[in-house]
C-alpha cells in the first residue's frame, strides 16, 4: 500500500514538473497565436534554440548554470525580433496554409543547422550539485531539480499574472488579443505589442528549452518531437489564455507521465483521444473566447 | 380564404449576451409586396435581415415562408423554399468571372451542383439562363469580367443578380445601393424598380429617395422593436419617427 | 441564342478543354520510363506520391481545407491494402488496391463528417490530431499492424495473373501510371463539374454558398471522402511495391511532406502535384547524397522563399514569368 502511495507521489511530481515545463515552452505560443492569430509551428524551434545556447554558454565559455539559463532566454528574445519583423509580420494577413509553410520550413532550417554545428546526437548539461539529487521538503525527499523546474514555473506564472493583470502593457495585450481592431482604434501601438509578445513568447521557451535538457533531453529534432504537445496545450488550453495554457500543460504533463508509467503501449493513444474529444466538444479550447 | 403572407415573423426574438437586439418582431409581407425597413443605425435591422434568412438562429419566435414554418431550416434550405437575400457588403466570388458567380448560383438551383462527372459547360440552360439575368441587370458588357475588376455599382448588380438566379420569391435587399456612387446608384434602383411584380421585397436602406420611391409599405425599426408600420405617407407624418430621425440629426 | 449566351457557352467550354501543354507531364512519364530503365523503382515511388499530392490538391487546392494530417488516409490505405495479404493471405493485387482506397474513403467519410463542421486553427489541430491518434492506435495494436517493427508477410501475385512483378520493377511502374492516369482523369472530371465549380465557390466565399443554397457541409465532405479514397490508393500502392508497411506511413512528417510538395508545385491546378512532387523528390534523392542536413536546411529555406515570394508554387511562377515576357512584346 504504501508503495503504491508513493509511486502515486512519484508520478505525481513527475508530472507536474513536466507539466510546468510545458507550460514555460508553450506559453508565449499560446500569447502569440491569440494576439496575432498566427500558427507559428517554429515555436519549438525558438525553445530548441534556447536549450543550445545555453549548451554553448556552459559548456563553451563556462558560465553557471542559472545565469547561462536567463541570458538563453535573453539572448533568443532578441534573435527573435526580427524574425518577427522581417518573416512573420507580412504574413499576419494571410491564412493558416503560409504561417504554417513558412514555419515548418523555419523548423527544417533550425534543424538542419544545429545538427551541423552540434552533431545529431543528444547534448547534455552539468547541472550545480545543489540541482542533483534530492532535497528534503519536509513531507519527503523530492528529485531537487525537477522542484527547481516546479518553481521557476511558479514564479513565471506569478510573474506572467501580474504582468497581464496589473501593467498597462499586459492591459494593451489583453485588448488586443480580445479584439484588435478596436485596440488599434483606440491608439494601441498593435505592430509594437507584436514583437514584444513575440520576444518574450520566444524568450520564455528558449528558458524552457534550457530547463528541458535534464528532464527530457535535447536534440536536433527536438522542435518536430514536441511540436504536436505545445500545440496540445496551446488548443486545448484555449488561444491567448495563460490560465488556459497552465491547466492545459498540467493535465498533459500528468497524463503523460502516468501513462508511461502505468499504460505504456496506449498512454499516448489517451492523451490525443483526450484532445480530440476537448477540441471537438470546446472548438476554442477549455479557457478560449467563443 | 386569403392567401398566406410570402413571408411573416411571429414575435421574433435575439440577444447577443445582456443585450436584446430584436424584441418581438412581428412584419408580414404579402406576395409581390414593396416593403422598406428603416431605422437609425444600429437598431438591427441586419440582425433581422439574418434571423430572416437563417444565418442566425432566433431566440425566440417564428419565421414563416408562404405560410410555412421554416425556423428550424438552415439558412440553404431556406433558399430552396424561395427565400433570398443580398448582402450590405459584397458577398461574391471575387476571383471568377460575373458569369460564373451567376452560373454558380443557377447550378445550385437547378440541383446540378451534385454532379460530379458531367462537365459545368455541359448544361446549356443553365449558361443560358445566368446570361439572360445578366442581361435584364444591364451587365452583358462584362459577363466575362472577374468581380474584382467591376467597378463596385456593378458589383452590387451581381449581388441582386446572384439572388434572381435563385428564382426567389421573397428577396431580402440589405442596402443594396451602400457604398455605391451617387452617379451610379441610378442603376441599381432601375434594376430594382423593374424586380418582376411576383416578388415580395424588402429592402434595407438609409437613402430615403430610394425608399420613398420604391415602398408601398414601411417598417420602422429602433432599438430592435419595431416602432411604427404605415405607408410612407403615414410615417412621413408620424411624429415618432421624426423624433427619432431628428434625434439623430437626420430628414425623412 | 444570343451573341452573348455564345460567347459565355464558349468561355465554359474554353477552361475545361483539354491544353496541349497537359501532355507533357504524360510524355515526360513514358520518357522516363525508357530513359532511366535503372531509377524505376524511385519513380514508382514517385508516382506513389503524385496521386497523394494530387488527392490533397483536391481538398486543399479546390475546396480550401487545409489539413495537417492527411497521410490518416494514405496510412489507412496502407494498412488495409497490406493486413488484407499479410492476415488474410488475399494476394490479387488489384482488389486489395481497391480495398485500400476504399478503407480510406470510408475513414475519410466518418472523420470529414465530424471534422468538416470545424474551421481554422482548431480544424488544423484536429486533423493533426486524428493522424498522430491513428498512428499511436497502430502502435498499440501490434497484433494487427505489427507496431513499431511494422507490417510484414504482404506477397502479391502477378498483377492480371501474367504481369509478374520483377526485379527492376517495369510491371510496378506501369501499375503505378496507370492507377495515376485513372485517379487524374477522375480528378480532372470532378474539378470541371458542376460539383466541382461548387467547390470554387465554398473556397471563395463560404457565406455567399450557404446564401445560394448550397449544403456546404455536405459538400465538404464528399470531395474530402473523394480525397481520401484517392490518398488510399496512393497508401495502398505504397504497401503493394515495398511489400513492408511501418507506422511512418502515418507519421505528421508524411502529412507535412505532401503538403511541401503540392504547395511546391502550386495548389489547384492539379498539375502542380505533378511538377511538385518530381521537384522535391529528385532533389531530395541528389542532395541527401551530399549531406542530409544540406538537404534539411535546403528544403527549409526553398519553403520560406516559396511561402514569401512564389505563393503560387513553380507552375504559378512559371505563368507569371510567361505574362510578364507576353507584355514585354
Amino acid at each position: 500500500m504504501e508503495q503504491i502511495a508513493r509511486a502515486a507521489i512519484a508520478i505525481l511530481f513527475d508530472g507536474v514538473a513536466y507539466g510546468m515545463l510545458l507550460f514555460i515552452m508553450s506559453v508565449g505560443l499560446s500569447i502569440t497565436m491569440g494576439l496575432m492569430g498566427f500558427a507559428n509551428l517554429a515555436h519549438g524551434a525558438f525553445a530548441m534554440a534556447g536549450g543550445y545556447v545555453l549548451v554553448g554558454l556552459m559548456v563553451g565559455i563556462g558560465v553557471p548554470f542559472i545565469p547561462a539559463l536567463v541570458m538563453a532566454g535573453v539572448i533568443v528574445a532578441v534573435i527573435s525580433i526580427p524574425f518577427e519583423r522581417y518573416l512573420y509580420r507580412p504574413l499576419y494577413q494571410a491564412d493558416e496554409l503560409d504561417h504554417v509553410l513558412l514555419s515548418i520550413g523555419l523548423v527544417f532550417m533550425a534543424t538542419a543547422a544545429i545538427t551541423f554545428v552540434y552533431g545529431p546526437s543528444t547534448v547534455s548539461i552539468t547541472v550545480p550539485d545543489y540541482l542533483n539529487g534530492q532535497i528534503d521538503l519536509g513531507i519527503g525527499l523530492f528529485p531537487a531539480y525537477r522542484t527547481f523546474t516546479i518553481a521557476v514555473g511558479a514564479v513565471l506564472i506569478l510573474a506572467l499574472w501580474y504582468g497581464f493583470e496589473g501593467t498597462i502593457i499586459g492591459a494593451k495585450i489583453r485588448a488586443a488579443v480580445d479584439n484588435r481592431r478596436m485596440a488599434q482604434s483606440i491608439g494601441i501601438n498593435v505592430d509594437r505589442l507584436f514583437v514584444i509578445a513575440f520576444a518574450l513568447g520566444s524568450g520564455l521557451a528558449a528558458l524552457g528549452g534550457g530547463l528541458a535538457i535534464e528532464i527530457i533531453g535535447m536534440e536536433p529534432t527536438f522542435a518536430l518531437t514536441y511540436l504536436v504537445f505545445f500545440l496540445i496545450v496551446v488548443a486545448v488550453g484555449g488561444l491567448g489564455s495563460i490560465r488556459g495554457a497552465f491547466v492545459a500543460a498540467l493535465l498533459l504533463g500528468l497524463i503523460d507521465t502516468a501513462g508511461k508509467y502505468l499504460w505504456p503501449d496506449g498512454g499516448a493513444f489517451f492523451i490525443y483521444a483526450v484532445t480530440v474529444a476537448i477540441l471537438l466538444i470546446k472548438p476554442m479550447g477549455l479557457f478560449g473566447k467563443a | 380564404m386569403t392567401q398566406a403572407p410570402a413571408l411573416e415573423t411571429i414575435g421574433l426574438g435575439k440577444s447577443f449576451g445582456a443585450l436584446e437586439v430584436t424584441r418581438d418582431v412581428h412584419l408580414s409581407l404579402a406576395p409581390g409586396a414593396r416593403h422598406a425597413l428603416i431605422g437609425p443605425n444600429g437598431a438591427g435591422k441586419t440582425t433581422l435581415v439574418n434571423l430572416m434568412s437563417g444565418a442566425l438562429t432566433p431566440a425566440r419566435g417564428q419565421v414563416l415562408l408562404g405560410g410555412r414554418d421554416v425556423t428550424a431550416l438552415s439558412q440553404a434550405g431556406r433558399v430552396k423554399q424561395g427565400l433570398a437575400r443580398t448582402y450590405q457588403i459584397n458577398q461574391l466570388f471575387r476571383d471568377l468571372s460575373v458569369l460564373e458567380n451567376v452560373v454558380i448560383s443557377v447550378s445550385e438551383r437547378l440541383g446540378a451542383s451534385w454532379n460530379l462527372w458531367r462537365r459545368a459547360s455541359a448544361r446549356a440552360e443553365v449558361i443560358d439562363e445566368a446570361v439572360e439575368i445578366l442581361g435584364q441587370l444591364q451587365l452583358d458588357d462584362h459577363i466575362l469580367t472577374p468581380v474584382r475588376e467591376l467597378p463596385y455599382g456593378r458589383q452590387r448588380l451581381v449581388e441582386i443578380a446572384m439572388t434572381l438566379a435563385q428564382r426567389p420569391s421573397v428577396l431580402l435587399l440589405d442596402e443594396p445601393a451602400a457604398g455605391v456612387p451617387s452617379a451610379e446608384s441610378h442603376i441599381i434602383l432601375d434594376v430594382i424598380a423593374a424586380l418582376p411584380d411576383h416578388i415580395a421585397v424588402l429592402i434595407i436602406e438609409h437613402d430615403m429617395d430610394i425608399v420613398f420611391r420604391f415602398a408601398e409599405a414601411i417598417t420602422v425599426l429602433v432599438a430592435g422593436g419595431i416602432l411604427a408600420e404605415g405607408t410612407p405617407d403615414e410615417i412621413a407624418g408620424d411624429e415618432r419617427v421624426r423624433a427619432v430621425y431628428l434625434g439623430q440629426g437626420g430628414d425623412v | 441564342m444570343t451573341h452573348q449566351a455564345d460567347i459565355a457557352r464558349r468561355y465554359m467550354v474554353a477552361r475545361e478543354n483539354w491544353h496541349w501543354g497537359e501532355a507533357l507531364p504524360w510524355l515526360a512519364i513514358v520518357a522516363a520510363f525508357f530513359v532511366f530503365p535503372d531509377y524505376l523503382a524511385l519513380g514508382t515511388q514517385i508516382i506513389i506520391a503524385i496521386i497523394f499530392a494530387l488527392s490533397l490538391d483536391l481538398i486543399l487546392g479546390y475546396a480550401g481545407i487545409i489539413t495537417l494530417g492527411h497521410a490518416a488516409y494514405f496510412g489507412a490505405g496502407a494498412y488495409a491494402t497490406g493486413m488484407l495479404s499479410a492476415h488474410l493471405g488475399w494476394s490479387e493485387p488489384i482488389s486489395a488496391l481497391l480495398f485500400g482506397g476504399l478503407v480510406g474513403g470510408a475513414l475519410g467519410l466518418v472523420t470529414g463528417w465530424i471534422l468538416l463542421r470545424y474551421h481554422g486553427l482548431t480544424l488544423l489541430m484536429l486533423t493533426l490530431a486524428t493522424a498522430i491518434l491513428l498512428q499511436e492506435g497502430a502502435n498499440a495494436a501490434e497484433d494487427w499492424t505489427g507496431g513499431f517493427d511494422g507490417l510484414v508477410g504482404i506477397s502479391f501475385q502477378p498483377l492480371l495473373g501474367s504481369f509478374e512483378f520483377d526485379l527492376w520493377g517495369k510491371t510496378y511502374f506501369c501499375y503505378a501510371v496507370a492507377v495515376l492516369l485513372l485517379c487524374f482523369l477522375f480528378a480532372r472530371a470532378v474539378v470541371h463539374s458542376a460539383f466541382g465549380r461548387s467547390l470554387a465557390g465554398i473556397k471563395g466565399n463560404v457565406e455567399r454558398m450557404h446564401g445560394v443554397g448550397t449544403p456546404v457541409h455536405g459538400r465538404l465532405v464528399a470531395i474530402y471522402t473523394i480525397s481520401a479514397a484517392m490518398a488510399g490508393l496512393a497508401g495502398g500502392l505504397f504497401a503493394e511495391s515495398n511489400a513492408y508497411v511501418t507506422l511512418d506511413v502515418l507519421s505528421f512528417s508524411r502529412s507535412g511532406t505532401v503538403l511541401i510538395m503540392l504547395v511546391l508545385g502550386g495548389t489547384g491546378r492539379l498539375y502542380g502535384a505533378f511538377v511538385g512532387t518530381v521537384a522535391y523528390m529528385v532533389l531530395e534523392d541528389e542532395l541527401a547524397k551530399l549531406s542530409p542536413e544540406f538537404w534539411e536546411f535546403g528544403i527549409g529555406l526553398l519553403l520560406v522563399v516559396v511561402v514569401l515570394f512564389f505563393r503560387r508554387g513553380l507552375l504559378g511562377a512559371l505563368e507569371d514569368a510567361r505574362a510578364r515576357m507576353g507584355g514585354l512584346k
